[in-house]
Order: C-alpha cells, then sequence, then structure tokens
C-alpha cells in the first residue's frame, strides 16, 4: 500500500532496499566523494604550500618540490604580511568587519519582507515585477558608481560606512529577494492558510511561521552575503578611498601588498589565506542551519 | 496585539535613533592637523616609499596625509571626476588623462602653488611640457624612469669598458660573446591586463633611433601609419633581430609568466640570454632585487641605428596632480617636487626622480641612469602612454600577436591601422 | 576601547529595528483603512523599502547608462545607435559574444549538475560539513587569489627548465613537452579553461543552495517511498528531483547571470588576449579608454542578453502558481 501519490506507476524493486547500505556501493560512495575532494583542494593546496617558500624558490621550482626534502620552507611572507603598516593589518580587519556585518544584515532584512509579499501575498504584476527584480542582478555595479556617487557626495556623506552599507544593500537585493521568495513560496500553501483562519495577522504569519521554516536560506544567504561583501574590493574603494582612506577595508590592504610593477605578488598567497579564514569560519558556524527537518517537512510538493 | 505594537514602536524609535547616531559617528575625524587625501597607484615598496617620502612635510606641519593605492585608479577617478567626489591629490594615470580631467574642469593649476621657475629649471623640458595643458602647468612629475637600458651580466661578459655604440655593433658582440648562454636576448611580454607593453617599449626605442624624433613625434600623434614604412621597418628589426635570438616565443608571451621576472635568466649558470631590455624600474623587480649593483648588473644605454639620430633618450614618469587646492593641499604639492623630498624616494631603490637636483642615489647604476635622464639631448616620453588609451591597448596586444606569429606582421599593422583611424577621431 | 564598536553594536541592532518597527508602523496605519483597501496595500508597504534600494541604486543608474549609450565619447554628444552599430561590427566584440555563449552553456552546466551531484552525494555520509567545506572554500578564496592559484596550475616553463605550474608538472612528469595552455584558441580551449576556474569557485555556490533545499525535503516522504521498494536512483528522480526543479532553476539562473557578468577571471588571467574576451571585460576595457558611450552600449547588451532568461522565469512562475 503505498503512502505516497504518484509512485504506484514505479516498479517495484525485487527486494525492500533501504538508503544505500555497506558494501561496494558505500565504499564507490566515499571514494567519488574523496576524489572531488582531492581535485577541489589540489590548485588551493599548490597556494598554499608556495605561501611557505621564498619568490626565488617558487620561480625556480614547482611547489610539489617542498613537500620533499629540502624542503626550505619559511614563514617569512606570512610574517610580513602581519607586520603592515599604515594601515595595521588590525585595523583593516576591524574595518572589514564593520563593513561587512551591518551589509550582510540590512539586505537579509529589507530582502525577507519583500520575499514574503511576493510569495504570500497578492497584487497585480506580481510575477513581472519579480522577474524585474531578478533581471536586476545583471547590472555591472561599474555602471552605477558615477550617478550614486554623485548622490553621496551632494549629501556629504562619501567615505563614511553608511555608503557601503545602503550600496551593498542595494546591490545585494536581487540576489536576496530571489533565494528567500524562492524557498518562502515553496512552504506549504496549508501552514498559512489555517493560520489565517485563526486569525493570525501576516505580521504575525511572518514573524511566527514563514521566518522560522526559511532559517536554511536565510543561512544561506547570510553566507553569500558576508562573503562576497568581505571580499569587495571595488565598492569599498571607490565610496570610501576618495575620502577616507582609513575605512578601507582589508581587501585593499592585501591587494596592495603588491606594488604596480607586481613586486611583492609571494605575499598575495598569504595574505589570501589569513583574509580567508573568517568567511570560512562563518560558513562553518551557519552550517548547522541546513539540518534535515527544520522546516518540519513543511516541504511535500 | 496592541502591546506588542507599542513595544515595537518603542524599539523602532530606540533603532532610529543608533542608526543616525552610528551615522553621525561615522563622520567624527581626529583633531589636530588638517588632513590631505591622496591616491595614486604606488603600492607594496612604492607605497612605503612614498610615504617616507612625505613623513619630513607631515612632521613639519602637523599635518596628515592619507593614502590609497590602487590599481584601479581609472576607475576610482573616472567616477570622481564624474560624481565630483575626489581626494585632494592624485597620481593621474597619464598626460591623455591629465588632460581630459583638466578639461572637465577637475584638476586645479599649479603655476601659483609651486614655484613655477625652479620646477621648471629642475626638470626637463618635455616632462614640464606634458604637463602643461592650456599653457597652465597642471600635472607634475614626482617619479620618473628611463626606457630602453641593455642590461647584462658582468661576470659573464663586460662590456663597460667598450659599450657597443651601434645596433650593429650590439648585434655582433651579442653574437660574439654569446658563449654558452641558451639564446641572445631575454624578452618578456607579460604583465596581466596590459601584457604587450615590453614590446612596444623595444618599437618604440628603435622607432626613436631608426626614423629619427619627427617620425617618433608624429607617430604617437597619429599622423603616421602602422603601416608606413618606417614603422613597418621598425617591427621587422625587432622580429630579426630580438625575436629571432629569443630561447622560447612561447614563454615570451605567455600570459602567466611576468615580465618582472623576464630578467632572471641573465643570471642563471649557464646563462639564458647575453642581453635584456627594460627600463630603469627591473632594478628593483625579480632576480635583479637581490642582487648587487656594478658587480651583479650592470647596463648600457640603447645604441644608436641611424646615427643622425642619435643623443635621444626615452622615459617616461608618475605624473600627479591636485583636485583641491586647500592650504595642506598646496603645501604637500609644494613639497613633492623638491629636491629633498625626491632624494628620499630615489634612496629607497627602483626609482628616479624628475628633479635633476636629486643626488641621493643609492649606487652608481641609478646615478648613471638618472644622468641619462638629465643629461639627454632630446628626451622624450613614451610613446605609448601617449597614445589614445584605445591605441596603447591595441597596441599591447599587437605585440603579443606578432611575436607570437611574426608572419602575422602585415595583418596586425593593417588592424592597428584601423584602430588609429577610430582612436584618434575624438 | 574601540569607538566604532559601539557604534557597530548600535547599527547591528539598531537597523533591524528600523525595519522591523517600519512593518509595525505600516500595520498601525493599515488598520484604519478598510479591510479590501488593506489587503491591496499591504504588499506594496512591505515591498516598499526592497524598492526603493533597488531603484536608487540600480535602476536609476540603468536608465542613465541606457541614455549614456546613445551618447558619444563626450556625455552629451547624441549619437543615436552608432555604438552599438560599432559593437555589431566590431570583430572583437564578435569574439566576445561567441566566448559569452560558451560561458553561460558551460558555466551553468557544470556548477549546477557537479552542485547537484555533490549536493546528494555528501547528504549521505557522515563527514558531510568537512566535504560541503572543502567544496566551498574556492568561493571564500578572493578573486585575485584565485588568480594566483590558477597561475601556479597554468603556468608554462619552456622545455627542459624545471616546471612551476602543476599542470605542466604533471604533463612533463609522462614526458610529454610542456603546454602553454592559457594560449591555446583553437577550439576556444583557453576560454573553456578559464570557464573551469570559475565553475571551480562557484560549484560551492549552487551545492550550499541546492544543499540547503535538499534538506527541506522531508525524510519520512524518502522513507516512504525506499519502503515500498523504490531504487535510490527511482526516489532521486521521482521525487528529490521534481521537488528541486524551482531551485535548480534559481541557481541556474543566477549562474547564467553569473557568467554573463563575468569579467575578472579573465581579465585578471589573460587580460582578454588570446581570444579570450567576453562582453564584461569589453566593456571594462572601453571605460578604462573613457569610452563610457561605447562601455554603456555594452551594458546595455548584458542587459538585454537576460531578457530571454527572464521569459523562462516568467513562464516557470506562472506554471507554479497554477500547481499551487
Amino acid at each position: 500500500m503505498t503512502a505516497v501519490p504518484g509512485l504506484e506507476r514505479l516498479p517495484v524493486a525485487k527486494e525492500s532496499r533501504r538508503t544505500t547500505g555497506p558494501g561496494v556501493r558505500r565504499v564507490a560512495l566515499h571514494a567519488t566523494i574523496a576524489l572531488l575532494m582531492i581535485i577541489w583542494l589540489l590548485p588551493t593546496i599548490g597556494l598554499f604550500v608556495n605561501s611557505f617558500r621564498s619568490s626565488a624558490d617558487i620561480t625556480a621550482s614547482g611547489w610539489w618540490t617542498a613537500l620533499f626534502p629540502p624542503t626550505r620552507l619559511t614563514l617569512d611572507s606570512y610574517a610580513k604580511v602581519l607586520a603592515q603598516t599604515n594601515p595595521d593589518i588590525g585595523s583593516g580587519f576591524i574595518n572589514s568587519l564593520f563593513i561587512t556585518i551591518p551589509a550582510t544584515i540590512i539586505p537579509i532584512f529589507v530582502a525577507a519582507f519583500a520575499a514574503y509579499a511576493f510569495s504570500w501575498m497578492s497584487f497585480p504584476f506580481r510575477n513581472a515585477l519579480f522577474v524585474a527584480v531578478v533581471g536586476l542582478l545583471v547590472v555591472p555595479l561599474q555602471t552605477t558608481f558615477i550617478p550614486i556617487l554623485q548622490a553621496y557626495g551632494q549629501f556629504n556623506i562619501a567615505g563614511d560606512f553608511l555608503t557601503v552599507w545602503l550600496a551593498h544593500t542595494g546591490y545585494g537585493l536581487p540576489f536576496a529577494i530571489y533565494l528567500l521568495r524562492n524557498f518562502m513560496g515553496s512552504l506549504p500553501r496549508e501552514v498559512f492558510e489555517s493560520a489565517a483562519i485563526d486569525g493570525a495577522s501576516p505580521v504575525t504569519s511572518f514573524f511566527r511561521l514563514a521566518l522560522p521554516m526559511s532559517v536554511p536560506a536565510i543561512a544561506a544567504l547570510a553566507i553569500f552575503q558576508f562573503l562576497f561583501v568581505w571580499n569587495d574590493l571595488l565598492v569599498a574603494l571607490i565610496y570610501l578611498g576618495s575620502v577616507r582612506p582609513e575605512n578601507l577595508p582589508m581587501t585593499v590592504q592585501m591587494a596592495n601588498l603588491v606594488n604596480q610593477f607586481g613586486a611583492g605578488w609571494e605575499l598575495l598567497g598569504p595574505a589570501a589565506f589569513l583574509s580567508m579564514a573568517l568567511p570560512l569560519a562563518v560558513f562553518f558556524a551557519l552550517q548547522r542551519y541546513f539540518v534535515r527537518g527544520i522546516t518540519g517537512g513543511a516541504v511535500k510538493g | 496585539m496592541h502591546r506588542d505594537a507599542t513595544g515595537w514602536r518603542r524599539l523602532a524609535a530606540l533603532g532610529a535613533v543608533a542608526v543616525l547616531t552610528a551615522a553621525a559617528c561615522g563622520t567624527s575625524n581626529t583633531g589636530g592637523g588638517k588632513s590631505v587625501t591622496v591616491i595614486g597607484t604606488w603600492a607594496g615598496d612604492e607605497q612605503k616609499a612614498f610615504l617616507a617620502m612625505v613623513k619630513p612635510w607631515e612632521d613639519q606641519t602637523g599635518n596628515k596625509v592619507k593614502y590609497t593605492g590602487t590599481r584601479d585608479i581609472n576607475t576610482v577617478l573616472a567616477a570622481g571626476v564624474g560624481s565630483g567626489v575626489l581626494p585632494d591629490l592624485a597620481g593621474l594615470p597619464g598626460p591623455g588623462q591629465m588632460a581630459e580631467y583638466a578639461a572637465a574642469g577637475a584638476l586645479k593649476p599649479l603655476d601659483s602653488v609651486l614655484d613655477a621657475a625652479t620646477y621648471k629649471s629642475e626638470t626637463a623640458k618635455a616632462l614640464v611640457d606634458l604637463g602643461t595643458v592650456d599653457g597652465k602647468l597642471t600635472g607634475v612629475f614626482i617619479k620618473a624612469a628611463v626606457k630602453g637600458l641593455i642590461w647584462y651580466n658582468p661576470t659573464v661578459h663586460d662590456y663597460s669598458a667598450a659599450p657597443p655604440a651601434t645596433w650593429d655593433d650590439l648585434n655582433s658582440q651579442a653574437a660574439a660573446n654569446k658563449g654558452s648562454a641558451a639564446a641572445t636576448w631575454c624578452l618578456g611580454l607579460g604583465s596581466g591586463a596590459a601584457s604587450g607593453w615590453p614590446g612596444t617599449d623595444w618599437i618604440e626605442d628603435i622607432v626613436l633611433r631608426q626614423a629619427g624624433p619627427q617620425v617618433y613625434n608624429d607617430w604617437w600623434a597619429g599622423k603616421v601609419k602602422w603601416s608606413s614604412d618606417q614603422i613597418k621597418k621598425a617591427f621587422q628589426t625587432y622580429l630579426d633581430d630580438v625575436v629571432a635570438h629569443i630561447a622560447d616565443p612561447t614563454a615570451a608571451v605567455d600570459p602567466t609568466k611576468d615580465f618582472s621576472l623576464a630578467g632572471d635568466p641573465l643570471f642563471s649558470n649557464p646563462p639564458g640570454c647575453v642581453v635584456f631590455h627594460q627600463a630603469s624600474f627591473i632594478t628593483g623587480l625579480g632576480a635583479f632585487k637581490g642582487k648587487t649593483a656594478g658587480t651583479d648588473y650592470n647596463f648600457f644605454p640603447f645604441p644608436d641605428i641611424d646615427p643622425q639620430f642619435a643623443g635621444s633618450v626615452e622615459g617616461a614618469g608618475d605624473l600627479f596632480g591636485m583636485f583641491h587646492d586647500t592650504d595642506a593641499a598646496k603645501s604637500l604639492m609644494k613639497y613633492l617636487v623638491t629636491a629633498p623630498a625626491q632624494d628620499i624616494w630615489v634612496k629607497a631603490g627602483g626609482a628616479l626622480s624628475a628633479n635633476k637636483n636629486a643626488k641621493d642615489y643609492p649606487d652608481d647604476i641609478s646615478k648613471r641612469s638618472a644622468d641619462l635622464l638629465t643629461n639627454a639631448k632630446n628626451f622624450v616620453f613614451d610613446a605609448s602612454d601617449l597614445m589614445p588609451s584605445a591605441m596603447n591597448s591595441a597596441f599591447w596586444t599587437a605585440m603579443l600577436d606578432v611575436t607570437k606569429d611574426p608572419s602575422k606582421l602585415d595583418s596586425v599593422l593593417a588592424s592597428l591601422d584601423k584602430t588609429q583611424a577610430s582612436a584618434y577621431a575624438q | 576601547m574601540d569607538p566604532r564598536l559601539g557604534t557597530g553594536a548600535a547599527v547591528v541592532i539598531g537597523i533591524p529595528a528600523v525595519i522591523i518597527g517600519y512593518i509595525y508602523g505600516t500595520e498601525l496605519v493599515l488598520s484604519r483603512a478598510s479591510e479590501r483597501l488593506r489587503t491591496r496595500l499591504r504588499p506594496w508597504l512591505w515591498l516598499l523599502p526592497a524598492l526603493l534600494f533597488l531603484f536608487l541604486f540600480l535602476v536609476w543608474p540603468s536608465i542613465l547608462t541606457i541614455l549614456r549609450s546613445l551618447q558619444g565619447r563626450l556625455a552629451g554628444n547624441w549619437v543615436g545607435i552608432a555604438n552599438y552599430s560599432w559593437f555589431i561590427s566590431n570583430n572583437d566584440a564578435l569574439t566576445a559574444v561567441r566566448n559569452n555563449l560558451l560561458w553561460v552553456f558551460f558555466l551553468t552546466l557544470i556548477t549546477v549538475g557537479l552542485g547537484l551531484i555533490i549536493a546528494v552525494l555528501v547528504d549521505r555520509v557522515r563527514y558531510e560539513s568537512v566535504a560541503k567545506s572543502v567544496i566551498f572554500v574556492p568561493l571564500a578564496i578572493s578573486m585575485t587569489a584565485a588568480g594566483v592559484i590558477w597561475r601556479f596550475m597554468f603556468e608554462y616553463q619552456s622545455a627542459g627548465h624545471p616546471q612551476t605550474g602543476t599542470l605542466d608538472g604533471i604533463v612533463t612528469f609522462f614526458g610529454f613537452k610542456p603546454i602553454s595552455w592559457l594560449q591555446i584558441d583553437t577550439a576556444a580551449f583557453n576560454t573553456i579553461l578559464l570557464i573551469i576556474v570559475m565553475a571551480w569557485m562557484w560549484t560551492g555556490f549552487a551545492m550550499v543552495i541546492l544543499s540547503a533545499a535538499l534538506k527541506g525535503i522531508s525524510p519520512e516522504l524518502l522513507e516512504a517511498a525506499r519502503v515500498d521498494g523504490a531504487t535510490e536512483w527511482q526516489v532521486f528522480r521521482g521525487i528529490v528531483f521534481p521537488l528541486l526543479t524551482p531551485t535548480i532553476a534559481v541557481v541556474s539562473t543566477t549562474m547564467i547571470i553569473t557568467a554573463l557578468k563575468t569579467f575578472d577571471i579573465v581579465y585578471v588571467m589573460t587580460g582578454g588576449n588570446f581570444g579570450t574576451d567576453v562582453v564584461a571585460s569589453l566593456m571594462y576595457k572601453q571605460m578604462s579608454f573613457g569610452e563610457f558611450g561605447r562601455s554603456s552600449a555594452l551594458a546595455v547588451v548584458l542587459l538585454i542578453a537576460i531578457v530571454p532568461v527572464m521569459a523562462l522565469n516568467i513562464n516557470r512562475f506562472r506554471a507554479q502558481e497554477a500547481i499551487r
């Protein structure tokens, strides 16, 4: 007796089989995943090994030669990156945090309300407007700099952190709305209908139902928005650089390890790994929200 | 419900206050002394040198220099000029852009800011002229470089006693002294998005000495076609005498290999090449950086090709301009062009000064390069930097194409002509 | 203590409070209105902050861009469609368009396909977090660092010299001569290589989103199917994949648009040389030449290019609504 509609037409296997059981299939699964992981890590490992070598060694021989003696590994490059002054790496790091955290939180809130409206409220031109919002994803950022900077200049806020918070919110909204709307829209209609019958206002539905059930999507969004803002260089440079260079994030600092002719390129590797630590930590921390069952089996299709 | 709303309203009011405070707090500034914002392309060790250069001025005036380095200077300044949000001083990408910003009214004239007479007497005429727009001094050079130096390894063969005086002389001497070297010339054109520019320096040096300064100037001004006899002959000389004598053309144009390392084979054992053509700033890059000037490496200037055109030297420099004429900015600008300020930078190495009176060169090599600059009978600026950007970019790509496949010379020159027709049209 | 920490905390609490306060504020206002007016007005009030941001930061500049594309190098010099005819007649531009088509097709296929496969596979192992982090790491690396990483992969040294690039290290290990990978433009090989670099970075993106959606599928549903004797493949094809279709569409659309916008990887690795240019890197180059009319026209070309993608999305929504 099938409990699930739609499966009646599928042929029934000779014996009942659970999820991938022990044996060959399990080994194949692990082997495939291991292979993928190795392929994915290999390029990064190359940079990682090279970040412990001198520039002379890097240009003379491949990174894999440092895995065997003589390894000639050194922490010099890392030391140089950490020993920067004017600005020192600590203030660059704090600037990055100061720019990234609000620029992650604001779009999530603004997008959440908009996504809910797109999913569960009806109004004319809803689909067309939504598609237009998504279409804005393609707008190249460089085309927006001059008008926005001009507006900032006229309001005299150029160089303040507020400029990048607002800008990153604007730039990040199309994707945020797209992702959240997709998730909220796939939540079961019955849940909201029964809440409405019980007399709950849309606001209550939003805070008590939609938001908690959308936590995986919000976590994913937070990860990406944090990452994009953390790694951004150009937006911060344009809105902060001319007037308030002391507000510039770590990305600018890292890029400036290399002079205009490229000297100092061996420092880019260590800089990249130092800079990567925090976004990875954020990813790890928010991973636990990608847990099965958060939606309480809500998604039934 | 009503209770919720009141609670949220209070929170919202609190939030609004917090936001406004935050925005306001972002505006706070340190007290004591004014600040001057500067944007330039210098980063890494150049940034350190620049900051060391301005430190005495900061100590003296109590002001602060706030410097930002960026490779995206074109984008930043274009956005700045278009929006009106600009730093006080900036390194300008080149004379062409300087003229554009001046035309847009963004750059302030410097005649009243500096002691113009002193500046003009201390700086090569060509550099002064390049910084002048509509008769007003708009940009000053605070860093310079000499192009077209031929570098060699004295431990392999020492040319200092009798450097080749002519191009033919150079070719025969290099061939005679090749010994166990893999090839005569080292060549590397890779440089990220600007790949190909070392090749443009080659063509410019050849045109200057083979066809003469008049043709050279008409050429970058767009009045001489790329497919003309003189320019084509220069390309042919490059292909026949240089590209045909390098170890590996594929390596020369490869995008993963940076030009800064192209001269390293001079120092390997056996040497990868006998001679290497590059500007004076190569001494701070690649293997040159760790070596001793004079002992491990030395140079002689690009020899003459046609004796009637002897005495020309090609160079380049970093142009600097002022967007806001605040008192502090003016004071800094005035300081930057003085010889004592310039001495601080040149002492750090790898750079030459546009100021003839700068004396603190760290070694004999830099001093000789600087002398070439100051004593040049005829100093010309890098031609490709003077062309419109679209032409310049096409020139870079053309060098890659033609070095990789010399048989494509005619089609490459034809497409350069096409670009010339449209790039100079505005 | 750094004074900014205080402001930072204030902002992080304040701004969400402002937004929530706004929503409650609108409810207060709406409670005065009739029921009908309420349901008609509410969506727009909820959308207002987002629409405001979008208009100021994206729509308004785009309108200006469209207008700018009809002008020449100097603003105010109206040239009609001259910039567009330059685009169509320019050989480099046509190569860029061809490359963009390759980018759109292959980047989307690889990232979404691999992302889906990986999401499904790692769902079944205990070290799922570690595996997902490994695939995610490239996305966390900035574009500059990615350029350096892949430079070490593609680097070419002349034959007979010790190789420094991983791929050429492998090639020479097997006795072949080293290859200059990024110079090979036959069959757009180097463009495919650049696409692979980008896919290496963005598969993690597709994987994370698809994984989140995967977790949202009710376990009881899958268990019931398995108990009924369906094989893993049947479960995947019959239940998982159909339920993931909307998310696959979202990820695919995002990747298509990302592919259209890509220019950093091209710019950093080859500078657009050797036939690797794409429309966005052309646009950047024109901007650096000061040719804002032409760069705006190229931006408009990108805007036009997504219209088919948007049309597909509209159709999908209509179909989805019908089912819901």
